[in-house]
């Protein structure tokens, strides 16, 4: 069931046929545009003005289509995917540890973050790689949690971490406050299962799937951004859809 | 006024002036980069589809697309020399129409079926030797213009397409009319194969007129020059 796949790893680099081939025009290209190290050169220039652009683009009112119970994903097909060799459970006595820029720092059991206001929408899915798949999704949206812990509103980065194996990622406030940006702990209507993060994960309409931290064990909102496991090996890190 | 329109109507114009031969040369490098770097991506997901549901009029299901076509070493690079490169490709197309509209060149550059669809016609039955002499033509013969108009509407189609992949949720509106994301990554797909026969072809019809190149590079002479 597990698909080891998800999101392929960066290969080596080699000074591979094509790269002789197009000669010594290619070296300043090469310098500008290393596919191992994105985040650098002209590469990672433009993610910079790509990352403005999709900030400018975002709307924090416009809502993914909650689509109907028949495009739900079979059983079985949602690909699970975590870091660990085998699926990461939580540890007994779990809480989520609230932190940074927030009046009341706290750490909640599930039944505690279970009485906050709950949300529920059924949306797409969008990995990095190119599927999607549907699937409905319960919880508190990370905006609810931030009023109820008294975050700081200068706090512009929000920033998750996760018990499988040091997982983690950081947003921008607003895509993080977006009302479809929900700590979820049920998935299809059942408890959120283990292969897909449980006890508590991320879950949001307006970023791509690595954005969404599963197993959570942190939440902190902070005034600067840091990075991410993905992100610090080279995938973009704004990844809205 | 009749004379001063005529005049007007006929400006002696080099068959490609500059901004087109631009415009063309700046494709090469973008297209061949889009359509590396997306074949990348493709292999990190080689299906169409919503996942766990048959796609069945997509013959390559699951084929990973050969390694010399492939640009970016990886997912995370793929995606980002597509990024880095897209803007600049759309840009092109665009400042592409804008002197296309501006210049006048889309009167003898673009496929109107009432004028253009006998000559088309003609045309390919004399490339299919049905026909002993070619069509009398301007710049372009009918089935050029065909070509040439195909090939733009099918570079608009790939940039839409592109950007509902990128933004399906903000750009929610188009991801609609192009029937959803999955359909919409197949179409962008499909773009990439109708240019990759286009340009076969392009180059082919290149190959038996050399002439045409020449003309690309240095713009040729005017009608009046000879």
């Amino acid at each position: 069931m597990r698909d080891r796949r998800l999101i392929v790893e960066p290969r080596p680099r080699l000074l591979t046929r094509r790269t002789a081939l197009l000669g010594a025009g290619s070296a300043l290209l090469a310098s500008a545009c290393d596919s191992a190290r994105p985040h650098a050169g002209f590469l990672g220039a433009m993610e910079r003005v790509n990352a403005r652009l999709q900030a400018a683009l975002f709307d924090e009112t416009r809502l993914a289509p909650e689509l109907p119970p028949e495009e739900t994903t079979p059983p079985g097909a949602f690909p699970q995917y975590f870091i660990s060799d085998t699926v990461p459970l939580a540890p007994p006595g779990w809480t989520l540890k609230v932190g940074g820029s927030v009046a009341r720092p706290m750490r909640l059991t599930l039944a505690e973050l279970q009485r906050l206001p709950s949300t529920q929408y059924r949306i797409r899915h969008h990995c990095v790689e190119g599927w999607s798949a549907v699937a409905s999704w319960h919880g508190v949206r990370l905006r609810d949690l931030a009023e109820y812990v008294g975050a700081d509103l200068a706090a512009a980065y929000v920033e998750l971490r996760s018990f499988d194996s040091g997982y983690w990622s950081s947003w921008d406030r607003p895509s993080a406050f977006h009302p479809q940006t929900l700590l979820a702990y049920g998935m299809n209507g059942q408890p959120l299962p283990p292969e897909h993060g449980a006890p508590l994960r991320l879950y949001s309409a307006v970023k791509l799937g690595y954005k969404m931290v599963k197993y959570l064990t942190e939440v902190n909102f902070l005034s600067q951004p840091t990075s991410g496991y993905w992100e610090e090996r080279g995938y973009e890190w704004y990844a809205g859809v | 006024m009749l004379s001063c329109h005529a005049v007007r109507a006929a400006p002696l114009r080099r068959p490609q002036p500059w901004p087109i031969r631009v415009a063309h040369w700046v494709n090469v490098p973008l297209l061949i980069i889009m359509a590396g770097s997306g074949l990348q991506i493709l292999a990190a997901y080689p299906m169409l589809g919503p996942q766990g549901r048959p796609y069945a009029g997509y013959p390559f299901q699951g084929v990973i697309p050969p390694e010399w076509a492939r640009l970016g070493d990886w997912l995370a690079g793929a995606r980002q020399w597509h990024f880095a490169f897209g803007g600049f490709l759309a840009l092109n197309g665009l400042l592409y129409l804008l002197y296309l509209a501006f210049s006048g060149e889309w009167r003898r550059r673009l496929f109107f079926p009432r004028r253009d669809a006998r000559n088309a016609a003609s045309t390919l039955a004399f490339y299919l030797r049905l026909r002993r002499e070619p069509p009398s033509q301007e710049l372009y013969n009918g089935l050029q213009r065909l070509a040439y108009t195909g090939a733009l509407l099918l570079g608009i189609l790939a940039v839409l397409s592109g950007v509902t992949l990128y933004k399906p949720v903000q750009l929610g509106a188009l991801t609609s009319v192009l029937g959803g994301y999955d359909a919409a990554r197949a179409i962008h797909l499909l773009t990439l194969a109708l240019l990759g026969l286009f340009t076969l072809g392009h180059v082919l019809m290149v190959l038996l007129h050399p002439r045409s190149l020449v003309e690309m590079v240095t713009g040729g002479r005017k009608p009046d020059a000879r």
